[in-house]
Order: C-alpha cells, then structure tokens, then sequence
C-alpha cells in the first residue's frame, strides 16, 4: 500500500520529506483536553496523533453504542477537532486517532459536520478504517476452526461465547498509510496499535515499505513514547520530581522523524516539563515486557540495542533500533462480562486508627458470612498505610493519625453485591468509634469486564479491513 | 514507623568486613510501573550508569520475587537493557485478577515502582557517600518551591 502522490494535499509529505514532525496531543480518554490545541497552535507540527484507547475503553464504547448506535467513539474528539480543524486545514497538519472506538463510521460523520461546522467544507477530507471489530464474526471464526484461545489460561473462547461484549482486533499501520495516500487530513480508525498511529505517518512520508524493519520499528518506539503523552516529558516522571519545571503548562511529546530511522523527541518552546535521556527511559519501560521482542502488526521491534542521547536542551535522539518481520497473527482484544463488584470506604480517626479498621473489617465479614453471602473474593486494604505497598510496609503505627478503610467484593451473583454495598454504612453506628467519611452514599456495584487475550491469523482479518476517505 | 527505618546512607559507618552497607533502590535507581492483564512490569533504572552493575548483580529475579512475598503469587521474569542502564521486571499473578476484575486500589500496578525501590542491595560505602541524597526531596524542600 504505497501512499498516492496524487493527492492533493500531499505534497509536502512526498518521500523526499527531510524530517517530519508527529507530535502526541492525548495519552488516553480523559486526557487533558486542551493538549491537542497547544500542540496545534504552540508551533509547527505536521501531524498530531492522538490515542484514546485502553483494553478496557473497548467494552465501554460497545456498551454506549448497544444504547444508541450513533455512539461508541471518543465523544470528545468531535468539539476537539471544531475547535482545531481550520488550523489543521491551512497548514496541512495531518490528525491520526483511534478515536473511532467501535463505531469508526459513526465517529467519521460526526466529524464531517464538524468539519462543516468548523467551515472547512470543501477543502479537507475525512478518512476512516474498518474492520478490526470481529464481534459479530465471532461464532463464524470459531465454526470455522479458530478457537481465539485465551494466551493466560489456554481456554478456547466458546467457553465464555455468551457473555463477549466486545471483541476487536490489534491492527497495524497500513490502512492508516493508505488513507493518508488519498489524501485524508483527518484519519478515525477503531483498534488500531497505540504505536502505529506515530509510524503510520512515517511509512507515508518516507515511503517505507514493510520490510524496512529496522526503520519501522524505530517508529514504533517513537509511537511508545508518543503514546501515553506527558509521560515522556515529566509527567508521572519519579526522578527529582521536585524539581520538574512548570508542570501546570507542561509540553506534550513531539517526535521529529528523520527518513533514515532515527529520530528526537522534544515539546514546543515556552511549554512546562521536560525532556531528558532520563524522563524517556522511564517511559520507554512503561508496560515493557521482553523488550528485544515487542510484537506489533507491522514488525517486531527490540529495544534492547537502543541509543538514546541528549543532543540539546529537551531534546532526546533516538537511534540504534532493530526490527525483525511481522508474525502471521495479530493479538485480538476480546472483553466478556465476567461479574460484579464493589468497594466501599470509611475513614477511621487516631487513636488506634489502624486497629479500629481493622476490626471494623472483621465485623463486616461476619455479618457478610451471617447473610450467607458467597463471594470469590473479598479485600480488605488500609489506604493510608497499606494500601500501595502491602506487607512491605509492617505493621502500622498506634499513632497513625488515620486510615481509610477499603473493602472491595466480587462474585457472579450480583445481588449478593449489591447486598454489599448496604452492609458498610450500618458500621458507623454498629463497629468501632470514630468513624467518619461516608459522605459518598453507597458504593456502587460495577460489571466486571474481564480481558481476554488470543491471537487471530492475519489473513482471516486483513480482507476484511477497508479504507474509506470522503469530502468534509 | 517502619516506612522510615534509616537506611544505609544513615547507616554509613557500619560498613561491613567487605565494605559494604546495605541501601535502599531508591538512592540508585528510578523506576516506572505498569500492566498487562494480571501482570505487573516494573522498570529499573540507575540514576549512574556506573551503577548499573550492581543492579544487574543483586537486583535478580529471585530477589526481587523474595522481596513482594505473597504480592507476587506467579513467577517473576527479568530482562536487561544494558544501553538504558535498565532491568525489567515482570511480576505475575500480581494485580489480583488485573483490569477491572481486580479490587486492589493499585489495580493496574502503578506504584508497584517504589515498592521495589524499598528494596536493599549492598553497596560499598565510598559509592552510599555519593548517593545518599538521591532519590528524595531535598531537605528543606517545600511545595512553595515547586513548578
């Protein structure tokens, strides 16, 4: 899938570019929602990727859009991209987002009359993929021989069939690259990769093909660190925290690709945070596993042999990675209604504030066993103290000034949770002294989504992915 | 409060027989955490790439399951990214159920980086004198002086 050098919007993005600039405006749905417009308007950018999803964002957009099936993308993107479409448009910024969610077609007409709205009728182009969703293929699949087996337990699919809610497919770059060939300004897929959202646009500026392993997997550690935004520039960042600059305007990651492989992450002048050897090491360990084999539909990457060196004042050089080709399976991303759950808090007051929790939790198990309640779990944790750090932490203190006591539930029986959530208030008259901290009301009983990883053959999926680019 | 039992840097002058004092990550290394499923994974980084070795030596998989204990129901898997100054850790079975399913107030691992910045390695005591104020705010630090 050679980008199209025809269209009309393209050219300055020819495989001649010298360096492009990507910069990262949204690390997950719920982000700061102003990111996207400093990276647009705090100086040049060529492309801005945005990343709204999580394993868990899947099930909830499939269950908004089981209540109206205009819904189940990133609702946000749409005022987002009124808000900054006439700048994308008269300086060719391109936007690539997985803001589709389960409803990419949904997401991509709202953004038309976005578009419209925003007056850019008649000069930009929306671009869409599908097909990553396989819920509805699923009994298909498995009829036909793919089990979609659980990679943690071993256990094929059919055993949980019934209770799938979503069920959606990791996808790589090369429908991206295709759109951006035909000259979208703005591209909504649903499951793409994090990381594909940062090489997409250097596979069509560069002309890399999918054997340029090396090079695409370069871009894939450029997507890592794109991915989650601020975190590559100070946010969240542990070392001499204290001394991060202007954490209230902090700079989201911009990644300035060169044609060869390597690149530099730096943010936009004027802007907070930072960008260190060391504020990127830590993000490119974020949910690392075997780093000299990171799996992604394009290639696998490893990190292991990686250069990275500051070259300037925040700014970071990235060199020294290698790739090898791309497996014949891509990961598929299945979420099931596995029960429910619940957690309710009260807060305990010195003296013996540990003690008084304590007990407090051993009151309620015994009513909870009274009630002949059945859970597959109970937790009791002491925020405060023990909470983050368990048993490393010892025993608490008689001067602990308070805790917060946590009791989460779960099980499948849901009114047994919900049961629950009425046995915490009654302590505060009936358990121990100096309680406090109910102002919340109940605890509300949640539905357990649990994952299920499997993999799929690529080419039982890839016929079924398409690019669609229409006039805003 | 057992949190903030002195560590090696107060204890510097109780070098052992091979010159060695025992001291907490946090004073070498920094860290950043994560999920996958009901995985945890915990990056490790010197501050010094000098340091880097004596992670690599002492920090081991071993070690590091010991140090979580019962947090840590599966196995523990460390890989190393020498150009990082780096290890990796894996900590399975350790997010109760992970994602959603779990009832842990750290669900997805978050901050299961400082909990292995608890741990102590033994360090020779010329390197604790250089180290010693790593790690943590500096003394007479306030919020005032912050962003």
């Amino acid at each position: 899938m050679r980008p199209m050098s025809d269209a009309p919007s393209d050219a300055v993005n020819d495989s001649a570019a010298d360096t492009i600039r990507i910069a990262s405006g949204q690390g997950f749905w719920g982000d700061d929602l102003d990111a996207p417009v400093r990276q647009v308007e705090g100086g040049p950018i060529d492309y801005l990727m945005l990343d709204y999803l999580a394993e868990v964002t899947m099930s909830i957009m499939q269950k908004q859009r089981d209540r109206d099936p205009g819904a189940g993308y990133a609702r946000d993107f749409i005022p987002l991209m009124e808000r900054i479409f006439p700048a994308c448009v008269e300086r060719d910024i391109r936007v690539v987002t997985n803001a589709g969610g389960v409803n990419p077609e949904g997401c991509a007409a709202a953004l038309v009359e976005a578009g419209k709205r925003a007056g850019v009728a008649g000069r930009a182009r929306v671009g869409r993929v599908e097909g990553d969703d396989i819920l509805d293929r699923l009994e298909d699949l498995i009829a036909d021989g793919h089990a979609l087996t659980n990679m943690e337990t071993g256990d094929p699919l059919e055993s949980v069939l019934d209770r799938v809610r979503s069920a959606n497919v990791y996808i790589g770059a090369e429908p991206i690259v295709e759109a951006l060939g035909q000259g979208a300004h703005v591209i909504v897929t649903g499951r793409s990769t994090d990381t594909a959202l940062t090489y997409a646009p250097m596979m069509h500026a560069f002309g890399w093909t999918r054997d340029d392993h090396d090079r695409i997997a370069t871009g894939v550690v450029a997507g890592h660190i794109n991915e989650c935004g601020a975190q590559s520039t100070g946010g969240n960042c542990l070392i001499d925290w204290w001394n991060a600059p202007d954490m209230a305007n902090v700079g989201f990651p911009i990644v300035e690709a060169s044609p060869d492989g390597t690149f530099v992450v730096t943010k936009h002048p004027g802007t907070g945070g930072r960008v260190t050897r060391q504020t990127i090491a830590e993000q490119i360990l974020y949910e690392m596993g075997d780093p000299s084999e990171y799996i992604t539909p394009d290639v696998v990457a490893d990190f292991t042999t990686i250069d990275v060196e500051e070259i300037g004042e925040n700014r970071v050089r990235i060199s020294g990675i290698t790739g090898g080709p791309r497996t014949d399976f891509l990961k598929v991303s299945i979420a099931y209604s596995d029960g429910w759950k619940a957690t309710g808090t009260l807060t305990y007051a010195w003296p013996d504030a540990a003690q008084k929790a304590r007990a407090a939790a051993k009151i309620l198990r015994q009513r909870l066993d009274r009630l002949g309640l059945e859970f597959d779990a109970v937790r009791t944790e002491l925020v405060g103290w023990d909470s983050t750090h368990g048993q490393l932490v010892g025993e608490p203190p008689a001067d602990l000034p308070e805790v917060q006591l946590r009791v989460g539930v779960r099980g499948k029986d849901r009114a047994a949770v919900e049961r629950f959530t009425r046995e915490i208030a009654p302590l505060i008259l009936t358990g121990p002294p100096s309680v406090t901290g109910f102002a919340g009301g109940r605890p509300r009983v949640q539905e357990i989504m649990a994952y299920w990883p499997a993999l799929l053959r690529r080419e039982v999926v890839e016929p079924h992915l398409s690019v669609h680019v229409e006039e805003v | 409060m057992s949190v903030d039992v002195p560590t090696g840097a107060a204890n510097a002058h109780e070098a052992n027989a091979a010159g060695t004092v025992p001291l907490q990550l946090v004073h070498l290394a920094h860290a950043r955490s994560g999920d996958k499923g009901d995985t945890a994974n915990v990056g490790l980084i010197a501050y010094d790439p000098d340091h880097f070795d004596l992670l690599r030596e002492q920090v081991t998989a071993e070690r590091v399951k010991a140090h979580f204990g019962e947090m840590v129901e599966g196995e523990v898997e460390r890989f190393e990214l020498p150009n990082l100054g780096a290890l990796n850790f894996l900590l399975h079975g350790a997010l109760d159920g992970g994602g959603t399913i779990s009832l842990m107030n750290d669900a997805q691992g978050k901050v299961f980086s400082t909990a292995l910045l608890r741990m102590e390695i033994d360090v020779p005591a010329d390197v604790v004198e250089t180290v010693a104020d790593r790690g943590r705010v500096p003394e007479g630090w306030s919020v005032e002086d912050y962003g």
